[in-house]
């Protein structure tokens, strides 16, 4: 079976600076995939590449057998991908159900909607609790849950979550994570990007080792856990 | 009563310019440019309707219809021509392009239509109301300026606040990167933008000419930097505060008019942007400006 996503050596500039130097990875069905690496590997880059923020100057992303390298961001949520980006970019001034909503701005049947805003609900009440403040108002953990349930609402087969645990409190990392099980559980892929490497290995099946704009290393989840190299330079072992 | 009268054509004359102001600071919310040309949509728009009616004959309603479609649909030109390649440009560069743009129209209008000014004859009739055995008298053309303004306002603020559209054009104005992560067509949103911003502008230019019947190319230049002090007044990027911003300004130059010196107020008007540039930038209800990181 093709994987789902392959993404197929890109090369990525920031004006004259290279920040991914050919990259090569892939996601299949159903895994947790992790991206791990230290503050400027490229990791963010990466997952603005794949959801098409960002355009590589060579190289292919394909998602579902298409090419989607220049497709435009907004018909890639269309294909059923989800990108809950780094550091939340919630919608700050407008309602916590507003930015539910918004996830759903590609949907069009008012009863499936209402079915995923129930979901959300289930999955995060704490959102529900709060859906009329304004989202700016919540608590950090509450914001990521925030978007992490509008992401949910595109109703996606793939969901992309970038760095889900900064800046939260080891129990809230802990709840987080616990729930992107439960996504995955679901049926939803997930490639997640983390600086917490050990939380990321914990829950995934397979990941990739970014050193400044290269995969170094990659694997069973499992097997890095235990190499040398990974648990020096990231599980701080 | 002479206090009641200055204020109620304040009022007016504030509604034009809370009108044009919505359109400055809807495009600043979103596109994060000033628009200098948007001044000279208005004057277009008035041209427009003048030769509809004096032209062609057309009912008053639907010389406003006509020139507020030519409006939207050369607001929407002069985005896709002038600045949409500009997405990544420096600000510097998109404000010297508006600047350019507006000389552009002003120059054109001037070849097309001549230098010198026209008459242009109200759209809303010319009778008077008096009250109070007439101390106060109120024209047609300021009742129906205020009305329209009114149901526009509320009409734009519940479009936005209950439509989709509507609240896809504030998450692009917070965000417009996790804008697009939603599915929101960004490029489509800023169109949507400077469409409603000439309408209104369009609008604007028929309420405008219509009590001060004096149209020339250059027309749109000063309301349009009056409703541009009035979007820094009320705080530029929010609506409401655009619609505060301008009924304010219309009033105190109203009141400056009439009670200090006909010749002074414009200096007292923008006298006002330049203190509220120093003491407080963000305006009445403007948002303090989060650097992003």
């Amino acid at each position: 079976m093709a994987p789902l996503l392959q993404v197929d050596n890109i090369e990525v500039y920031y004006g004259v600076i290279k920040a991914l130097k050919g990259i090569s990875f892939e996601v299949n069905k159903g895994e947790i995939v992790a991206l791990i690496g230290a503050n400027g590997a490229g990791k963010t880059t990466i997952l603005h590449t794949v959801t098409g923020l960002l355009k590589p100057k060579t190289g292919k992303v394909i998602y579902n057998e298409k090419d989607i390298t220049k497709t435009p961001a907004h018909k890639i949520v269309t294909m059923g991908m989800a990108h809950v980006p780094e550091g939340r970019r919630i919608f700050s001034q407008l309602s916590v159900l507003d930015n539910i909503k918004l996830g759903a701005f590609t949907r069009k049947d008012k009863d499936e909607i209402e079915q995923s805003l129930k979901y959300v609900y289930e999955r995060f009440p704490r959102l529900e609790e709060r859906k009329n403040q304004i989202a700016g108002t919540l608590s950090g953990g509450e914001q990521q849950m925030l978007a992490m349930g509008r992401a949910l609402m595109s109703k996606p087969d793939f969901i992309l979550m970038d760095e889900p645990s900064m800046g939260l409190s080891p129990l809230l990392v802990s709840e987080i994570f616990d729930i992107i099980k439960v996504i995955n559980e679901g049926g939803t892929t997930v490639l997640l990007v983390e600086q917490n490497a050990k939380k990321a290995l914990s829950i995934a099946d397979r990941a990739y080792v970014l050193e400044t704009g290269t995969i170094a290393l990659s694997g069973n989840a499992q097997d890095l856990m235990n190499d040398e190299s990974v648990k020096k330079a990231y599980l701080s072992e | 009563m002479e206090f009641l009268s200055a204020i109620i054509a304040g009022i007016s004359l504030g509604s034009i310019y809370a009108l044009i102001a919505l359109g400055y600071t809807m495009v600043y919310g979103i596109a994060k440019m000033l628009n200098f040309a948007h001044g000279d949509v208005i004057m277009v728009g008035a041209f427009m309707m003048f030769i509809a009616l004096t032209k062609m004959g057309l009912h008053p309603i639907l010389c406003i219809i006509f020139g507020t479609v030519i409006c939207t649909i050369l607001g929407v030109v002069i985005e896709k021509l002038a600045y949409k390649p500009l997405r990544k440009a420096t600000s510097l560069a998109v404000l010297i392009t508006a600047i350019g743009v507006s000389y552009f129209l002003q120059n054109s209008a001037q070849l097309i239509f001549g230098a010198g000014s026209k008459t242009f004859t109200s759209l809303f009739g010319s009778g008077n109301i008096s009250l109070f055995d007439g101390q106060i008298i109120i024209s047609h053309n300021t009742i129906v300026t205020i009305c329209v303004s009114v149901i526009i306002m509320i009409g734009l603020t519940l479009f936005i606040n209950k439509t989709k559209t509507g609240r896809a054009m504030l998450a692009v104005s917070e965000d417009k990167g996790a804008a697009q992560l939603m599915g929101i067509n960004v490029n489509k949103t800023i169109s949507i933008t400077f469409a409603i911003g000439s309408a209104l502008a369009a609008i604007a230019g028929a309420l405008l000419c219509s009590s001060y019947p004096i149209l020339s190319p250059t027309t749109g230049a000063m309301p349009g930097i009056k409703a541009f002090t009035a979007a820094v007044l009320g705080g530029i990027g929010s609506i409401p505060g655009a619609m505060i911003g301008g009924i304010l300004l219309g009033v105190i130059e109203n009141i400056s008019k009439v009670y200090i010196s006909t010749q002074l107020s414009d200096a007292i008007v923008f006298g006002i942007l330049i203190i509220i540039l120093l003491v407080k930038p963000t305006g009445i209800l403007g948002k303090k400006m989060n650097e992003k990181v």
